[in-house]
């Protein structure tokens, strides 16, 4: 049974992490090279962990599932990231980003995180500048921002519409200095398949290369996760269609608790699904709400063509229901918001499941120039994609999933209930409470690697005496057999329904009964639906090819089987949330004005579930964490 | 979800079956059928691969990720081009909308000596990364940064380090050289480090080193003909690899007294 103790440093939320900083146990710079740390995950997360810590001696392993570092999926953030240097002169503090952070995470995320990760923001844009990003500039040459939804300063640094490329690239060249110093050894197409624990320590991994087929054991003297998140449990996501929860389910299954899986973030503008065959969603950044206004007709079920209805017969909502934040309300209220509208029968396009995104004002006001300037590259994809030209006739978008906040539980220090085990970035559930706010993944991404898993895990290290493993132990023999015999079942069921089958059909429960609003009885049917298609899915699904090659399906297939047990847990833990707070709705709990009601007297704290089995039967314990708000006092959150 | 009421496509696949680096490989001939115009090329493979698995057959191994065209991990030659026929698109942002019912469709991966098979249309693009771990990378330890506006950089330098630094390495210049020649790529990471002031102090090393690793991958000299830049998903400007040709003429230059024409004996 895993204990939650957050650890979280004594002090005012100012002084904590500088005194924790003084007060955690160093490793000598000689002894540094002693230690081996194995990081999986190459995103923004991981790779700035992989160099950071390489750079400080250790001897990194890092892993990732694509042919190369430079492609996790962090590469596809478009907007930006948020420091608080006050730059701007508006009015911007480390107070608050942390008060905006805690507020727009609707008071379900650890105050001491998030004060930490405001304080270390400014840092990372010093960092990042340094390794030679490109972030947009002013004439006088200095930095350029822009504002993100749920804040009302500008804070947010960002290259054109590829500030996560831009970020990622940073890290990887980081990271292949190192790899060139000696100092990390890169292992790219390799799937962590388990963790291997030795003496209750997290002591190494096991992984198939995914070129040979090969199950390969790896040690060291801690693990790092930096895998991300779990939003293709819906299939249709905007996560890149490698992205997966395989990693981190493994380690929960070691006994790593999960945190708040229910707490998914719907980002407000994508590209709607136009057909069944369709295989991902395309985000449009958020940034996009700075120049563009959303709106919908007035009558319902209008199918002129945009142009030709009159802003009189417009309405735009976001405007009309948030006059003070208007259209950068944040994520979760303004997706729902598209939600209503359409429910409501004021859909647009052919499927009626869309909103319009108009950026004729704008175009008017700054000039088609300006306007490509800063969004170029979103309105040409946004043309590939539809065949529809957003320079003449607004854009069609509609909330898709985007990002999980929920995540392995970890403590102040970033290690989860495994002993020895630190998870990063979006993989871990710390910072974004229930609601993400624009712009604050990249930066918890680097946080985390660049400046907060240094620090901590030298004091994990120091502070436990770790005996020398070597892959030759029983506990990597085990766990290589286990693995093993997982690949071979499914290579052997010879059913008839493929991996995107059972996914697509998973997806459409999670996406129903589990998405933008839950209530209690569609969460019910959705946990004996998934419990249902589980017991399908082994008796039936179709992996075909061999062990020895490159077999994506294979590679599919133990992701789905991890799916199908995560979703039932996501759809558990919103079912026990009676409550709705940030990107979580419940129907049954909502003000007269259709917000998110909360209740701050019995659901003020973080859901942590232990995996439990009893032959074939899945269960889940569940233990509570209790948020204790010292700073930033618990108020409804209002955007009006 | 409704599908949407546009035609529908029956398309003929000709797709290169390669069991690894070694094996010979050949064509296969696929059909595509009820194909709609608003897929991606990908979601397109994506029919086809289900439809080969349901009949019991192994279906084609290729590699893709984000679906939006930034990670670079998509490389399908189609119809003899890179990415296919569109300009400034990767296969998975190609669209269906752009063939015509009844077409037969080639698909190959990407070919060069640097670049070997891995299964069908997959290839081993390692040798850019180590390529970057030679020097395509600014040397500062995290932590020792000073304010992000301390040097101020001019808006032009900073915008033209951008268009270059959005290579997203996927390997099409090199599929579409003659030469397979990789300098688009090491051209545009020269020219990004090399317009910030921050990459000066390693600005001829690193032309140095990066330009080595490249011709010691095995790829192919640069004549010039401009097929990379042309074939490049995000345009990456031919004018990079003057601007690297120039800084690795310069780095040699300036490199003399410390290189082996020293040994030589001046």
């Amino acid at each position: 049974m895993a204990k939650l103790d957050a650890k979280i440093p004594p002090g005012s939320v100012q002084e904590k992490w500088e005194k924790h900083k003084f007060d955690m146990k160093l490793v000598n710079p000689a002894n540094k090279r002693k230690f081996d740390i194995i990081v999986v995950g190459t995103g923004l997360a991981g790779a700035s962990a992989a160099s950071s810590l390489a750079e400080l001696g250790y001897n990194v392993k890092s892993f990732c599932i694509q042919d190369s570092p430079r492609r996790a999926h962090s590469i596809a953030a478009q907007g930006g990231i948020n420091a608080a240097k006050n730059y701007p002169n508006d009015g911007d503090s480390i107070y608050r980003l942390f008060y905006d952070t805690v507020k727009g995470g609707d008071f379900r995320a650890r105050e001491a995180n998030v004060y930490r990760l405001a304080e270390i923001s400014t840092h990372i844009i010093d960092h990042c500048v340094a390794l030679g990003v490109p972030f947009a500039r002013e004439y006088g040459g200095l930095l350029s921002n822009r504002s993100f939804g749920g804040a009302q300063v500008s804070r947010t640094f960002y290259a054109r519409g590829q500030t996560g490329q831009q970020l990622l690239l940073g890290a990887y060249s980081s990271m292949m200095r190192q790899v060139a110093l000696g100092k990390v050894q890169s292992y790219d197409r390799r799937e962590m398949l388990d963790l291997v624990m030795v003496d209750g320590f997290a002591r190494g991994i096991t992984c198939r290369n995914l070129v040979t087929g090969e199950i390969e054991s790896h040690a060291g003297h801690a693990v790092v996760l930096a895998t991300g998140g779990y939003g293709n449990v819906f299939y249709l996501s905007t996560n890149a269609k490698n992205s997966n929860v395989t990693a981190s389910w493994r380690c929960h299954k070691k006994g790593a608790s999960f945190a708040n899986p229910c707490f998914t973030q719907i980002h407000p503008t994508c590209i709607p699904v136009s057909g069944d065959y369709q295989s991902k969603l395309t985000l449009m950044s958020e940034s996009l709400r700075n120049d563009g206004r959303v709106w919908v007709p007035k009558a319902k079920g209008d199918k002129r063509h945009p142009s030709e209805i009159p802003d009189a017969e417009r309405d735009y909502y976001l405007e009309r229901v948030y006059p003070s934040f208007g259209n950068l309300a944040p994520r979760d209220v303004s997706s729902r918001q598209a939600k209503f509208r359409v429910d409501e029968g004021h859909g647009v396009g052919e499927t009626g499941i869309a909103v319009y995104l108009d950026f004729r004002d704008a175009i008017k006001r700054l000039g088609q120039a300006a306007i490509s300037e800063k969004y170029g590259n979103l309105f040409e994809m946004y043309e590939k994609i539809t065949g529809e030209n957003p320079y003449r006739q607004p854009m069609r978008i509609y909330p898709a999933v985007h990002y999980t906040m929920g995540g392995l539980w970890v403590d102040y220090n970033l290690m989860s209930t495994i002993p020895g085990l630190h998870v990063l970035g979006e993989a871990n559930f710390s910072d974004h409470g229930a609601n993400r706010l624009g712009a604050s993944a990249l930066m918890q991404g680097l946080a985390d690697g660049y400046f907060v898993i240094p620090n901590t895990m030298g004091h994990f290290l120091a502070s436990n005496s770790l005996k020398p493993v070597t892959t030759e132990h029983d506990a990597f023999k085990a766990s290589r057999d286990e693995v093993k015999k997982r690949l071979d079942q499914f290579l052997h069921m010879k059913g008839k329904r493929t991996v995107d089958d059972f996914h697509r059909a998973l997806g459409h429960i999670m996406w129903q009964k589990v998405g933008m609003s839950r209530n209690a009885k569609g969460l019910k049917e959705a946990i004996s639906e998934i419990q249902k298609l589980r017991s399908e899915f082994w008796q039936d699904v179709r992996v075909p090819g061999e062990m020895n090659y490159k077999n994506e399906e294979l590679e599919k297939a133990g992701r789905v089987s991890d799916f199908l047990e995560l979703g039932e847990l996501m759809a558990l833990d919103a079912l026990t949330r009676e409550e709705s707070c940030g990107g979580h709705f419940r129907d049954e709990f909502q003000t007269p004005d259709n917000e998110a009601k909360r209740d701050d007297t019995n659901f003020c704290h973080v859901a942590a579930w232990d995996y439990k089995t009893q032959g074939s039967q899945i269960s889940w314990a569940l233990e509570k964490e209790a948020l204790e708000f010292e700073n930033v006092h618990l108020a409804t959150r209002s955007y009006k | 979800m409704s599908g949407s009421s546009k035609e529908k496509l029956n398309l003929k696949l000709k797709v290169w079956r390669q069991k690894g680096p070694n094996d010979k490989g050949e064509f296969m001939e696929y059909d595509a059928k009820d194909i709609s115009t608003d897929m991606s090329f990908l979601e397109m493979l994506d029919v086809m691969n289900n439809d080969l698995i349901r009949n019991g057959k192994d279906p084609v191994e290729f590699d893709h990720d984000c679906r939006e065209g930034i990670c670079g991990a998509c490389s399908l030659v189609v119809n003899g081009s890179p990415h296919g026929p569109e300009v400034a698109t990767t296969t998975c942002q190609l669209h269906m909308r752009k063939f015509k019912d009844g077409e037969t469709i080639y698909v190959e991966p990407f070919r060069a000596k640097a670049f070997p098979v891995v299964r069908d249309l997959v290839v081993d693009r390692s040798s850019f990364d180590r390529i970057q771990q030679a020097g395509g990378f600014i040397s500062v330890n995290t932590g020792n940064a000073q304010d992000a506006n301390a040097i101020a950089v001019a808006k032009d330098n900073a915008d033209a380090a951008f268009e270059a630094a959005a290579c997203i390495g996927c390997g099409a210049c090199v599929a579409a050289c003659k030469n397979a020649s990789a300098s688009l790529f090491v051209a545009a990471k020269i020219t990004h480090l090399g317009l910030l002031p921050q990459g000066q102090p390693e600005r001829d090393k690193r032309a140095l080193a990066m330009i080595a690793q490249m011709d010691a991958e095995g790829f192919g000299g640069c004549t010039n003909t401009g097929a990379c830049s042309a074939t490049c998903p995000k345009e990456i400007s031919l004018e990079t690899i003057a601007k690297m040709n120039r800084d690795y003429l310069v780095a040699t230059v300036r490199d003399r007294p410390k290189s082996e024409t020293l040994g030589a004996g001046i």
